[in-house]
């Protein structure tokens, strides 16, 4: 494992009290592999991945829980060190965090520069190739940003971020505004690097077909906890958590035959609220009073889900492909 | 049923900053963000414009609803030449189309409180100000956001994604529009609050009888929206055609690509590599003659002298693409 995750909790202060972002969170990446991260906004996927680059924001701070990186407990000096160097991040926003007043070559140099140990000509030679990682041409390395489409620019933040050859990346929905062939030449790109330097990866998106593609391993987070995690094939295939079989119904999907989406009815809860047991009850078709009382996490290497009714999954499964399901209140229960 | 919009070999080139040597040989670049398109968008259909980054899909909405002037061609709205709606015409057009922007992110004004940002197309329009209130109470009702009077002291950063976006469509159905550009106006949102958003952009089209242009770049989406498609190429329209022809039955080489791009939520659905490679060219530069030719698997000599004309291959399907047109006139 080159990174374990264990019972991780951010909480935020804000002035209405404390939000527990991330609530006791637990999940790994196995070396060289490519990890999705997978869930609505708000669960708690880009305080996950900020907490481990150590970036997150002023009010934000580990409540509990601990993160490990090949076999060394994070705590701050260790953070630092390895920031950029061993880890890197691509931010939720990087595609409109460039400087609009300098060149996107000179912003790359400046990161080559100032994070790495580059002179100002390596690092121009290194901009090139970085830029021709990415599929950029590299005469727009003299070009502004407002001169880039949005996949332009986040092609570059990608530079960016790859700049110092991490053994870790952390990509917060790194595809999420492109269009689909650059998506997937970079989802290409990111697993021809994966391959050649063994990367290992956190893929943040809310994209279960991203996921699909390239990751071989999936968490799905809500509410700040992790519902449902393992392999990639067994977990969209045969999803035990009815937050995920939930997610798959409202994912458009090109080969499919149905013309409807199915949303989850409600909202994520409200992370400031004490919460307890199943945080997905209010939603969930398949709530029974018991849920509200505790949460379990069956399952053991490999496939895991934190649904107590576990053991009637595929059942559950059957029902939750009908789309009347989802409509129905949130207290029916299956007899 | 009679065209609501009408563009005529519609050409938009933006001027570029010129490179030293494009300054010693004199040249003037530009980009030709649109270069010659032609299609009808028929009165209460929806339409949508599927294309990679940059081939111009956003710059050809901005000219369907008069927010930039075209360099060449000639686009009309209800009969109306566009170079004529001018003045109080110019205002009366404003009202009757509007844009749902890209990003809800970005579409208002942080400062703004949430009633604000939806009353003000009203005072931009003039109406009179005893009506704002019901109107945009109407919105709200519209877009489904319950309790909608609890939002109007909220700011922006205090909804949600999916939220936002009901309160940006609320700002551009508020005047009773007849035609919407929604641009990318789910890329930003997860995907449980994006299938309700579309089912709220098909009910609000058929209920307030809605023309509507989409923007986008996802083929699996657009198919849950409109029946017709269009594909864009460097500034091109190259297939035009019923989106489940263009899904399942794609002819351009292109169509064919992006077709093949599109990921699906089941890993043992595997996708085929990408048929191309490379990325857009660059727009200042366009090949000669198919600007697709440099990335297409079949290209053939008469592809770099030719440029091919979108052309009709069957019923409501239309190709530019020299291999699916005769070789000879
Ligand atoms: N104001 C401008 N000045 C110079 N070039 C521009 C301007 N606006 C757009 N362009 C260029 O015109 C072309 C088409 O841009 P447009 O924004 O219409 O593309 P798009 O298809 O909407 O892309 P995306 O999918 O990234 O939104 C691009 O090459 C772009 O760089
Ligand atoms: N700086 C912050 N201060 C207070 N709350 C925050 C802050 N950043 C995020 N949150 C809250 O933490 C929760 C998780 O957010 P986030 O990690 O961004 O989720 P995701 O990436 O899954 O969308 C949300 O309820 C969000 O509103
Ligand atoms: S069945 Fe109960 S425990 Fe399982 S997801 Fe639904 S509410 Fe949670
Ligand atoms: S015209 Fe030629 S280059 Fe263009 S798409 Fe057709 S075969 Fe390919
Ligand atoms: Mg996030
Ligand atoms: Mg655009």
């Amino acid at each position: 494992m080159i990174l374990e995750v264990d019972k991780l909790q951010i909480h935020y202060s804000t002035r209405s009290g404390v939000a527990r972002a991330v609530d006791g969170a637990s999940f790994v990446v196995p070396e060289g592999r490519i990890v999705g991260l997978v869930g609505e906004s708000g669960c708690g996927k880009t305080t996950a991945v900020r907490a481990i680059m150590g970036v997150l924001a002023e009010n934000g701070r580990q409540a509990g829980g601990r993160v490990v990186f090949k076999g060394q407990t994070m705590d701050e000096a260790t953070t630092r060190r390895l920031r950029w160097r061993d880890i890197a991040y691509v931010p939720q926003s990087a595609m409109s965090s460039l400087d609009p007043v300098y060149t996107v070559g000179s912003q790359l140099v400046e990161v080559l520069t100032k994070r790495g140990t580059h002179s100002r000509a390596s690092a121009r030679a290194r901009s090139a190739e970085l830029f021709d990682l990415v599929g950029l041409s590299e005469r727009r390395l003299a070009d502004y940003p407002h001169q880039f489409s949005g996949g332009m620019r986040q092609r570059a933040a990608i530079a960016m971020a790859l700049a110092l050859e991490p053994s870790l990346l952390l990509a917060d929905e790194p595809v999420t505004a492109l269009d689909v062939i650059v998506q997937r030449q970079i989802l290409d790109v990111l697993r021809s690097l994966q391959q050649r330097l063994h990367l290992s990866m956190v893929l943040v998106t809310h994209d279960i077909s991203v996921v699909a593609y390239l990751c071989d391993e999936v968490v799905v987070m809500y509410a700040g906890q992790v519902v449902e995690s393992g392999p990639v094939r067994e977990v969209l295939a045969r999803p035990r958590h009815p937050y995920t079989m939930g997610l798959r119904n409202a994912f458009p999907d090109l080969l499919s035959d149905a013309l409807e989406l199915v949303p989850i009815a409600g909202s994520p809860p409200d992370l400031s609220e004490p919460l307890s047991g199943c945080r997905f009850v209010p939603r969930c078709p398949f709530a029974q009073p018991a849920c509200s009382i505790d949460s379990v996490v069956t399952g053991s290497d490999g496939h895991r889900s934190a649904c107590r009714r576990d053991a009637e999954a595929d059942t559950i499964r059957t029902a939750a492909l009908d789309p009347r399901t989802w409509q129905r209140s949130s207290s029916f229960a299956m007899s | 049923m009679a065209a609501l919009v009408e563009l005529r070999d519609v050409v938009k080139h933006f001027p570029v900053t010129r490179s030293l040597s494009e300054l010693v040989r004199g040249a003037h670049p530009a980009v030709r963000a649109l270069d010659g398109v032609t299609f009808d968008v028929g009165d209460g259909d929806a339409v949508a414009i599927v294309g990679e980054s940059g081939c111009g899909k956003t710059t050809l909405g901005r000219l369907m609803l008069k927010l930039v002037e075209p360099t060449g061609g000639a686009i009309s709205f209800a009969g109306a030449p566009m170079a004529e709606i001018t003045g109080e015409k110019l205002r009366a057009f404003r009202r009757q189309a509007q844009l749902v922007f890209q990003n809800p992110f970005d579409a208002l004004n942080p400062r703004f409180t949430i009633y604000r940002a939806v009353v003000e197309p009203l005072i931009n329009a003039g109406i009179d100000k005893a009506e704002h209130a019901d109107r945009v109470a109407s919105a709200f009702r519209r877009v489904h956001l319950a309790d909608f009077d609890r939002y109007y002291d909220r700011y922006p950063h205090q909804l949600s994604g999916g939220q936002l976006q009901r309160v940006v469509m609320a700002r551009a159905l508020v005047l009773g529009p007849r035609f919407l550009v929604a641009d990318e106006p789910v890329s930003m949102l997860d995907v449980s609050v994006r299938a309700g958003i579309l089912a709220l952009l098909r009910e609000v089209r058929e209920t307030m009888g809605l023309t509507a242009v989409y923007i986008s770049h996802d083929l699996a989406l657009v198919r849950y929206l409109c029946e017709r498609t269009l594909v864009m190429y460097l500034g091109r329209v190259v297939e035009d055609a019923p989106t489940e022809e263009i899904v399942r039955r794609p002819r351009h080489p292109y169509t064919q690509a992006l077709v093949a791009a599109v990921p699906v939520p089941d890993p043992d659905q595997s996708r085929a590599p990408l048929p191309i490679k490379g990325n857009v060219p660059d727009a200042r530069e366009p090949p000669s003659g198919c600007s697709f030719r440099d990335r297409c698997p079949h290209a053939m000599p008469r592809c770099a002298t030719e440029t091919p004309a979108l052309k009709p291959v069957a019923g409501g399907h239309q190709v530019a693409c020299h291999l699916d047109t005769p070789t000879s006139p």
